[in-house]
C-alpha cells in the first residue's frame, strides 16, 4: 500500500520541510501520494505534483482549511486512510499538532520525530532531547509517523508531473476558530530553525566583538548563537544560548568561534550536519567534533572569512 | 516583614547520615515528637558524596535489623591493598602491617548517597517530616541568645535582590531544639562556632578536598569487594593526601582522591592532581576500556580530636561533620557521624522529657566509642606535617605499637587558609593535557554532576571585598581559586588587558573548598535557592 | 468550571541520562525524578485561573507507578485541590495514556484539560492531541497565553512561524508551552497541607482500557559519537571546503 504524505504549505507555496518529508516518505515506500489541504492552494498542489518522488497528489479545498486547523484537517486524512499503509508528516508544529489527532482516530500508536527509516515498520528516533536514540517497531497495521526534517535531505523539486486528484472536503469542526497568525519577521532566522548558525564563546572577549560574528551572519543569513560562558560573561543575551540548558540546534552548518566545547555546549549542537570550529587553542575539545577545524586567532580569521565569503559569487541562503 | 512560622519539637538541618540518624533515633525514643528535617538538595542524597567503605557499628545500634530492611549495603569488603606509588612504579604494603584502623574486612563498599536515601525512607516511615529543596539560610535566636530555630531561604529573588513574580518567602521554623547537621563546613555551623566560641581552646579545624568518580569498567579488571588505597605520587612528600579505589557492585569502581587543604603551593590544582593520578600505570590498567559515569567533589574534615568544637550550645546541637567527627586515619566519617546523631537524639529526648540541659551531650559523647576512636586517631594527621615518610613511620609506631595511646597530642598549628606561600616563592606546576579517555577537563566533569542553579538569582558565593581577588590574591598567590575549585566556578578573565574575577556560581557543586581555602577568607559560601547544586546519583 | 491537569513523572531535566548496557532503556535507579517541566506550567495556569475566580476546582491526575504520586503531591502543594493517581507499571504509550485520561474525563467531567505539550523523556508530543481526538474536543497545543472568556478560551500558540491565536469552545484540551508562565514554588506550609489533600487511587486495569503496547522498543543506544574531521590550514581553504566539499555555503 502507498504512503500518504501530508504537505505543509501556506496555500501558495510548499513549506520547505515538506521536501524533506517527501524524501523520508519515499524511503518507506516508493508509492508516495501527497495531500494538500487548504484554500486556493492550487499552486501548492501544482508544486507538489512537480516533485519527482510524488506519484499522485490529492487536492482538497474548502474555506475552513485556510488556516490549517487540525480539527478540520484530521477527518480528511482519516477518511482517506483506508488506502494507505503509512501517513507521514514533518515533525514541526504543523505536523505535531495534527498527526496525533489522526493517529488516535485510527487507533494507532504514533511514532514521532524519526531521524531514520530502518524499514517500513522500524524507525530510529531521538528520546531524552537527543541524548539517546531508540529503534522502535510499530505493530499497528496502519502507521502514523512524523519525521524530523533536518535528518532527511530535501527531495528534488522539479521534473515530476504527478496527477492531481480532487477529493471532497469534510464538514467544518466548528468549535475551534482561527483568529490570527503573527509571523515573527526578523532580519535573522530563528536560532532553532536556521540553516546556518554561527556562535561565539568566551574567546570573543567582549560583547562588542560579536559584531565580527554579526557581519558573517548577515552574509550567510545565519542565526547567532553563543556558549553559556559567553552568556554568563554578559556578551550576549541568554536567548542566544546553545547547549543543554539553552537551545538545541541542528543546522546544516554550525560555526563555533572561540568556543572551547564544554559538553553542555556540544549537547546542543553536535547533531549539526557540518561543524566548523575556529579556535586559538589547538587542544580545545570542540575540534573533536568539528568536520573542519581552523586553529587560528579569531580576530584575524573572522575578517578574512568575511573577505573570502565576499569573493564568492553565490552563497546558498 | 513578618514571615510565617511553624513550630516543631526538633528541627534538623541537613539530610546526611548524622541528621537522618538523629531523626530516626528520636522517633524510636518517642514517636510523638514532631520532627522537621530540612535538606538543601532537591532530594535526599543528591548532595551526598563519599568513598565509601562503611563500618556498620552505628547502624547496628540504630537499626539492628537493617539487613532485613532492603538496605543498599551489599558489597562486603573481600580484599585489601595498600600501595605506595612512585611516578611509574608501585610498592604493595603488606596488609598485616597496616594499622588496625585501616583494616576493612568487616566493612562494606556502599554509596553513601543511596544509604541516605534509604535512611530518609526509614525516617519518613517513622513520621519525620522531610523537606528536600529547602535550605536553612539563617539562624533564629531567642532574646536570651539561645537558638530558636532556623529560617528557610526566600525563593524567587532575582540577581539584584528584587522579588520575582514567583517570589515565595521563607518561613521560620521554631524548635525546642535545633540540630545542625549540614556536613563539613556548614554555613550555619560556621556562624554558630563563631558566635558561641565553640572552638575555644581547640586547634584550628583541618580540611581536605575529596574527589570521586564512578567508572564502569571491564569485567576482567573488576574484583567486587576489593578495597585499594594509595599514597605517594602524584603528590610530593610535603602534601598530605592519597587515593581510594573501591570495586563496588555492577562492575563499578569508586575512584577517588583526597588532598589536605593545608597544601602550600598556590599552583597546586587538586583537580589536576586527581586527573593525573589516574594516568599511573597501576590505575590506568583498572579503568582503561571503562567509562566514567559520575564525578563529584566535596570538602571533608581532617582535624579530628584536637579540632573538634564543643557540640552543644543553648537550644542547639552541632553534629557529624558540621562539627567534625570524621576519623581521618580510618578514612571514615559516616559511622561516627551517625553515632553523634544517636547521642544527639538521646540528649534531646532527655532534655525535652526530663528538662535536662543540652550539655549532657558532652558527657554522653565522651563516654562513647566515638570519643575513644577519635582520641586514638588524633596524632596521625598532624604527624604528616613532617612529610609523608616520617608521617608513615610515626603513624606505624603510634597506631600499631601504641594503638593511639602515646602520652602526648600533636597540634594542628595553622588553619588551611594560612598555609599558602606566595606564588613567586613557589614552583609552577605543569599538568598534562586531558586525553578525554582517562582524564577530563572541569566542565565536562561538572556536566556529569547534573549541577544547576536557577538562572537569575543572587550569587551565592559572596565576596567580602570584591576587589581583593584582583588587587591582592591574584598578585600574591596567582589567584588559587581558579585551581582549588573543582567545578570551574572561578576564573580570571582578561578583558582589554584588565583582569576580572569571574564567578560562575551556576557551576558550584557545594563542596565548600573556597570558603575554607581562600587565603583572606574573602569568599563566603551561602545557600543558593533550594534544589540548586549537584544531583548526584549513587555517589 | 473544573480543570483537570495531567502531570507526568520523568527523569529530572538536569540529570545526564545513561543508556543501559543491554540497550533495553535508560537507567532510572537512584536517579532524581521530577514533574515533567511543562506540566508544571499547566498546573500553574490552572491554579491561576482558579485564583482569578474563573474555576472552582483543579484536579491533578497522573498515570504511572506508585511513586508517580509525587507529581500529584507537588501539584497539590502549588494549589490543586485534589488528586487522582491511576496506577500502572511499565512504559505506557501516549495512545494508552490518552485512553486512560478519556476515562478519567468521563468520570470527572472537567470543562478543561491542561497538560504539558511534550514529556521530556519520550519526547512524543502526542497525548493532548490524542485525547482531544478521542473526546472530539477542540485542542489548543503549545499554548503560551490563555485567556478565559465566557464558555470560550482564547489561546496563543507557539508555532514555527511565530504566534497563532485561536478561539476554542469549552470543553477543550490545552497543551502548555514553557513560556506560558513561571511556575510558583511550593512553599513549606503548602507542602504540609498537600499531604492532607486526598489522592484517589485507581487501577488502570479497572478502567477497561487497552493499554497493551503497540510499539516494540527494539533497542536504545547512545547518540553516535561524532568523529573528528580535518584541520584546515587557512581561512581560504576552509571556505573552499565549505563551498565545494561540504556544499553548505
Amino acid at each position: 500500500m502507498a504512503v500518504l504524505l501530508i504537505a505543509e504549505h501556506n496555500n501558495k507555496e510548499l513549506r520547505p520541510f515538506t521536501l524533506n518529508a517527501v524524501t523520508a516518505a519515499s524511503q518507506i515506500d516508493n508509492e508516495v501520494h501527497a495531500i494538500v489541504i487548504g484554500q486556493n492552494c492550487t499552486e501548492a498542489a501544482k508544486s507538489l505534483s512537480e516533485l519527482p518522488l510524488v506519484k499522485k497528489v490529492i487536492h482538497v479545498e474548502a474555506v475552513h482549511y485556510e488556516n490549517f486547523v487540525a480539527e478540520n484537517f484530521a477527518p480528511v486524512i482519516v477518511k482517506l486512510a483506508d488506502n494507505y499503509s503509512h501517513i507521514v508528516c514533518s515533525a514541526n508544529t504543523f505536523g505535531k499538532n495534527l498527526m496525533p489527532r489522526i493517529a488516535a482516530a485510527l487507533d494507532t500508536s504514533q511514532i514521532s520525530d524519526i531521524t531514520k527509516v530502518v524499514s517500513s515498520d522500524t524507525f530510529l528516533r531521538p528520546i531524552y532531547a537527543g541524548n539517546a536514540f531508540a529503534t522502535v517497531k510499530s505493530k499497528d497495521a496502519k502507521k502514523c509517523v512524523t519525521i524530523r526534517p533536518t535528518s532527511f535531505d530535501s527531495c528534488e523539486s522539479s521534473g515530476g508531473s504527478a496527477p492531481i486528484e480532487k477529493a471532497e472536503a469534510c464538514e467544518e469542526f466548528g468549535r475551534t476558530k482561527f483568529i490570527r497568525r503573527e509571523e515573527i519577521k526578523s532580519d535573522r532566522p530563528e536560532l532553532g530553525t536556521a540553516r546556518v548558525v554561527i556562535s561565539g564563546g568566551r574567546g570573543m572577549q567582549s560583547g562588542d566583538n560579536f559584531k565580527l560574528i554579526t557581519s558573517i551572519a548577515d552574509k550567510l543569513n545565519a542565526a547567532i548563537g553563543a556558549s553559556r560562558a559567553a552568556v554568563d560573561a554578559g556578551y550576549i543575551s541568554n536567548d542566544h544560548q546553545v547547549g543543554q540548558t539553552g537551545k538545541v540546534v541542528v543546522p546544516d552548518l554550525y560555526i563555533a568561534v572561540g568556543i572551547s566545547g564544554a559538553i553542555q555546549h556540544l549537547a546542543g549542537m553536535k547533531e549539526s550536519k557540518i561543524i566548523v570550529a575556529i579556535n586559538k587553542d589547538g587542544e580545545a575539545p570542540i575540534f573533536s567534533v568539528a568536520d573542519y577545524g581552523l586553529e587560528a586567532d579569531l580576530f584575524e580569521a573572522l575578517p578574512q572569512f568575511l573577505e573570502e565569503l565576499n569573493k564568492l559569487n553565490t552563497i546558498q541562503k | 516583614m513578618s514571615r510565617e512560622a511553624m513550630e516543631y519539637d526538633v528541627i534538623i538541618v541537613g539530610g546526611g547520615p548524622s541528621g537522618l540518624t538523629t531523626a530516626i533515633k528520636l522517633k524510636q525514643l518517642d514517636s510523638s515528637l514532631n520532627i522537621c528535617l530540612l535538606e538543601k538538595a532537591s532530594e535526599i542524597g543528591a548532595h551526598i558524596l563519599s568513598g565509601n567503605v562503611f563500618e556498620t557499628r552505628a547502624l547496628d545500634e540504630l537499626l539492628p535489623n537493617w539487613k532485613d530492611l532492603n538496605s543498599p549495603i551489599k558489597t562486603k569488603v573481600k580484599k585489601e591493598k595498600f600501595l605506595f606509588l612512585s611516578k611509574t612504579k608501585s610498592l604493595s604494603w603488606p596488609t598485616w602491617l597496616l594499622p588496625n584502623v585501616q583494616q576493612n574486612h568487616k566493612n562494606y563498599i556502599i554509596s553513601l548517597a543511596n544509604l541516605c536515601r534509604w535512611l530518609g525512607e526509614q525516617a519518613e516511615a517513622l513520621g519525620v517530616e522531610i523537606f528536600p529543596g529547602f535550605p536553612a539560610s539563617e539562624i533564629l535566636y531567642n532574646e536570651d541568645g539561645s537558638v530558636k530555630g532556623v529560617a528557610t531561604q526566600d525563593m524567587g529573588i532575582d540577581k539584584d535582590g528584587n522579588k520575582k513574580d514567583s517570589f515565595e518567602p521563607g518561613i521560620d521554623l521554631i524548635g525546642k531544639v535545633t540540630v545542625f547537621a549540614e556536613g563539613c563546613r556548614g554555613h550555619l555551623g560556621k556562624q554558630l562556632i563563631k558566635k558561641f566560641e565553640l572552638d575555644k581552646g581547640k586547634d584550628p579545624q583541618q580540611y581536605g578536598i575529596g574527589f570521586k568518580e564512578i567508572w564502569e569498567i571491564d569485567d576482567k579488571n573488576h574484583e567486587e569487594g576489593l578495597v585499594m588505597h594509595t599514597a605517594g605520587w602524584p603528590l610530593d612528600n610535603n602534601t598530605y593526601g592519597g587515593s581510594f579505589i573501591y570495586h563496588a557492585e555492577n562492575k563499578q569502581v569508586f575512584l577517588g582522591y583526597v588532598i589536605g587543604l593545608d597544601y602550600k603551593n598556590p599552583y597546586l590544582s587538586p583537580f589536576d592532581e586527581f586527573q593525573r593520578f589516574k594516568t599511573h600505570p597501576v590505575i590506568r590498567k583498572i579503568i582503561e576500556g571503562g567509562k566514567r559515569i559520575s564525578y563529584g567533589a566535596r570538602a571533608l574534615i581532617e582535624g579530628g580530636f584536637q579540632s573538634l568544637p564543643k557540640m552543644f550550645m543553648p537550644g542547639a546541637l552541632l553534629i557529624g561533620c558540621d562539627a567534625g567527627t570524621l576519623n581521618m586515619p580510618k578514612i571514615k566519617g559516616s559511622h561516627t557521624a551517625m553515632k553523634s546523631g544517636i547521642i544527639a537524639a538521646e540528649t534531646i529526648f532527655e532534655s525535652i522529657k526530663e528538662n535536662k540541659d543540652l550539655s549532657i551531650f558532652e558527657d554522653k559523647f565522651n563516654k562513647s566509642w566515638i570519643y575513644e576512636e577519635l582520641y586514638r586517631a588524633r596524632n596521625v594527621k598532624p604527624s604528616f606535617n613532617w612529610g609523608l615518610i616520617i608521617g608513615i613511620i610515626f603513624t606505624g609506631i603510634d597506631q600499631i605499637l601504641f594503638r593511639g595511646k602515646l602520652p602526648f597530642t600533636l597540634k594542628h598549628k595553622h588553619a588551611d587558609h594560612e598555609t599558602l606561600k606566595p606564588a613567586n616563592k613557589m614552583q609552577k606546576i605543569e599538568y598534562p593535557k586531558y586525553d578525554n579517555v582517562i582524564t577530563f577537563d572541569k566542565t565536562s566533569s561538572v556536566y556529569l554532576t547534573g549541577t544547576n542553579h536557577t538562572d537569575n538569582q543572587p550569587v551565592h558565593l559572596q565576596l567580602k571585598d570584591p576587589n581583593l581577588p584582583i588587587s591582592y590574591t591574584l598578585e600574591k598567590f596567582d589567584e588559587p581559586a581558579v585551581r582549588y575549585c573543582p567545578a570551574g566556578v572561578y576564573e580570571i578573565q582578561k578583558e582589554k588587558d584588565i583582569n576580572k574575577f569571574v564567578i560562575n556560581s551556576q557551576n558550584c557543586i557545594h563542596c565548600k573548598t573556597c570558603d575554607i581555602k581562600e587565603p583572606s577568607q574573602n569568599i563566603n559560601w551561602v545557600t543558593p535557592e533550594g534544589g540548586g547544586g549537584p544531583k548526584y546519583g549513587n555517589m | 468550571m473544573k480543570i483537570l491537569v495531567a502531570v507526568k513523572r520523568v527523569v529530572d531535566y538536569n540529570v545526564q541520562i545513561r543508556v543501559k548496557e543491554d540497550g533495553s532503556g535508560i537507567i532510572t535507579d537512584n536517579v532524581k525524578m521530577s514533574t515533567n517541566p511543562p506540566d508544571d506550567n499547566a498546573t500553574e495556569e490552572a491554579v491561576k485561573i482558579k485564583e482569578a475566580g474563573k474555576s472552582k476546582e483543579v484536579v491533578a491526575v497522573t498515570i504511572g507507578e506508585e511513586k508517580a504520586q509525587e507529581t500529584v503531591r507537588k501539584a497539590l502543594a502549588v494549589g490543586a485541590d485534589r488528586g487522582i493517581h491511576v496506577k500502572i507499571d511499565g512504559i505506557i504509550e501516549p495512545l494508552a495514556v490518552a485512553k486512560i485520561l478519556q476515562k478519567v474525563v468521563e468520570k470527572e467531567k472537567p470543562d478543561l484539560v491542561f497538560m504539558g505539550k511534550q514529556a521530556i523523556d519520550d519526547d512524543c508530543n502526542q497525548t493532548g492531541q490524542m485525547l482531544s481526538a478521542l473526546l472530539n474536543w477542540p485542542q489548543a497545543t503549545f499554548a503560551s497565553k490563555i485567556e478565559v472568556k465566557d464558555k470560550k478560551l482564547e489561546v496563543t500558540r507557539e508555532i514555527d512561524e511565530g504566534l497563532e491565536t485561536v478561539e476554542i469552545n469549552i470543553p477543550a484540551i490545552v497543551t502548555c508551552d514553557l513560556r506560558l508562565n513561571e511556575p510558583r514554588y511550593a512553599s513549606l506550609p503548602n507542602i504540609m497541607k498537600a499531604k492532607k489533600k486526598p489522592i484517589e487511587q485507581l487501577n488502570a486495569s479497572d478502567l477497561g482500557v487497552d493499554t497493551s503496547s503497540r510499539i516494540e522498543q527494539i533497542k536504545v543506544e547512545e547518540p553516535p559519537k561524532r568523529k573528528a574531521g580535518i584541520k584546515v590550514s587557512s581561512v581560504a581553504e576552509l571556505v573552499q571546503k565549505l563551498k565545494n566539499e561540504a556544499k553548505v555555503i
